[in-house]
C-alpha cells in the first residue's frame, strides 16, 4: 500500500533528475559549438525544468497531506542539501565535451521516453497527466540526441573516437535507471509506477540499434554505479548545487 | 586546420492559420534533417507554425535587383490584366 512518503520519494526522484540535468544543460548556454545547438540544448533544458516543476508541484501537495505544510517548488529545488537529492547519478556527471554531453543525454532520453510512456498509464491520475504532457517533449529530445549520436559516431575519426569514449565512460551510470528498490516496488504493486527492470530490454535494444548505426560499439561492462536514488551522490552534485543554490541561500527570499 | 562552416539553409514556416509558408530566416545545419530540427528549435519557440520547409540557400536562384525594370515595370501599366471588369453576382461576392 503506497504511503504518501513513498509517493513523495518517488516524485522527488523524477523531479530531481529533470532539475539537475536542466541545470547541466544550462551550463552550455553561450558556450555551444554553434548557435543553433546553443538554442536547441537550452530548449531541451527548459523542457526538463518545466517537467521538474510539475513533479515538484505534485510532491509539494503530497508533502502538505503528510505534514500539514508542504515545501514550495523553490524550497524543494533550492534549499535541500545534496544528501536529500534523489536524481540519477548519470545526470550529475559533468558536461565534458559535446560527445560526453550527447552520450549522457541519449542514455537519459531513451530511458525517459520508455518510462514516461508507461507512467502515462499510471493508476495515479496526476502522474499519468504529467507523464503524458512530458512525453511529447521527450519524444523530440530522444530524436535529437539519437541524431547526434549517429552524426558524431559515423562522422570523422576524431568525432567517432570521442563519441566512443563518452559512451564507454558513462555506461556504468546507466544501470541505476533499471534497478528497482523498495519505493519502486511499493508503487509498482499499486500500479502507480512501472517496474524499472521492465525498461531494460527495450532500452538496450534501442541503444544497441542506434550505436550500431553510428558505427559505435555497445559497451559490455557489467558493473554499475548506484546510489543516486537513495541520496548517495558523486562529488559532482556538490558543485552543481553550489552554483544552483548559492543565491537563494545567500539572499533568502530574493525575488526578481 | 581550416574552419569550415555548415551550409546555410533558408527556413519557411506555415502558421496554423496560414495557407503559405513564409520566409522567417536562415540557419546553419549539417544536413536537411538537422535543418528541420534546428528550425523547429530556433523559429517555432512561440508557436509560430505547424509546418517547416528548409532549402539550402545555395539552391535558391533569385532575380537580380539590377533587372527590376525590364522584369517588373511593364506589368505596372497593363490594367486589362486585372480581373476587375466582371460584374460579380451577389452569391459569389466573397471569392
Amino acid at each position: 500500500m503506497t504511503t504518501d512518503r513513498d509517493l513523495f520519494d518517488y516524485l522527488l526522484r523524477l523531479a530531481d533528475s529533470d532539475l539537475i540535468l536542466a541545470q547541466r544543460l544550462g551550463e552550455w548556454i553561450g558556450h555551444g559549438p554553434v548557435l543553433e545547438e546553443d538554442i536547441a540544448f537550452a530548449n531541451v533544458g527548459l523542457d526538463l525544468l518545466g517537467q521538474a516543476r510539475m513533479w515538484f508541484a505534485y510532491a509539494s501537495e503530497v508533502e502538505t497531506r503528510m505534514t500539514g505544510r508542504g515545501r514550495t517548488e523553490d524550497e524543494l529545488a533550492l534549499l535541500r542539501d545534496g544528501g536529500d537529492f534523489r536524481n540519477l547519478l548519470l545526470v550529475e556527471q559533468p558536461n565534458g565535451n559535446y560527445a560526453d554531453t550527447i552520450a549522457r543525454q541519449f542514455y537519459f532520453d531513451a530511458w525517459h521516453q520508455l518510462l514516461l510512456t508507461k507512467l502515462a498509464r499510471s493508476a495515479d491520475a496526476r502522474i499519468a497527466e504529467i507523464a503524458a504532457k512530458a512525453l511529447k517533449e521527450v519524444t523530440y529530445h530522444v530524436e535529437r540526441s539519437t541524431d547526434w549520436i549517429i552524426r558524431l559516431g559515423d562522422g570523422t575519426d576524431v568525432s567517432r573516437a570521442r563519441m566512443q569514449a563518452a559512451i564507454d565512460v558513462l555506461w556504468p551510470y546507466t544501470g541505476e535507471m533499471f534497478t528497482a528498490d523498495t519505493t519502486d516496488r511499493v508503487l509498482m504493486v499499486d500500479g502507480m509506477a512501472c517496474d524499472p527492470e521492465s525498461l531494460l530490454a527495450p532500452w538496450r535494444e534501442r541503444v544497441g540499434a542506434v550505436l550500431s548505426e553510428a558505427t559505435l560499439t555497445l559497451p559490455s561492462a557489467e558493473w554499475m554505479q548506484r546510489g543516486g536514488k537513495q541520496g548517495v551522490h558523486t562529488e559532482h552534485l556538490g558543485h552543481v548545487l553550489a552554483e544552483m543554490q548559492w543565491l537563494q541561500r545567500a539572499y533568502p527570499g530574493a525575488q526578481w | 586546420m581550416e574552419r569550415t562552416e555548415w551550409p546555410l539553409w533558408e527556413i519557411f514556416i506555415r502558421s496554423q492559420h496560414g495557407l503559405a509558408h513564409k520566409h522567417v530566416g536562415s540557419l546553419h545545419a549539417p544536413d536537411a534533417e538537422m535543418a528541420v530540427k534546428n528550425a523547429r528549435d530556433v523559429y517555432t519557440r512561440r508557436n509560430e507554425g505547424v509546418s517547416i520547409w528548409v532549402i539550402r540557400s545555395a539552391d535558391i536562384t533569385a532575380s537580380s535587383p539590377g533587372e527590376k525594370e525590364p522584369l517588373f515595370e511593364p506589368a505596372n501599366s497593363k490594367v486589362y490584366r486585372h480581373p476587375t471588369f466582371f460584374p460579380m453576382p451577389d452569391e459569389v461576392k466573397h471569392i
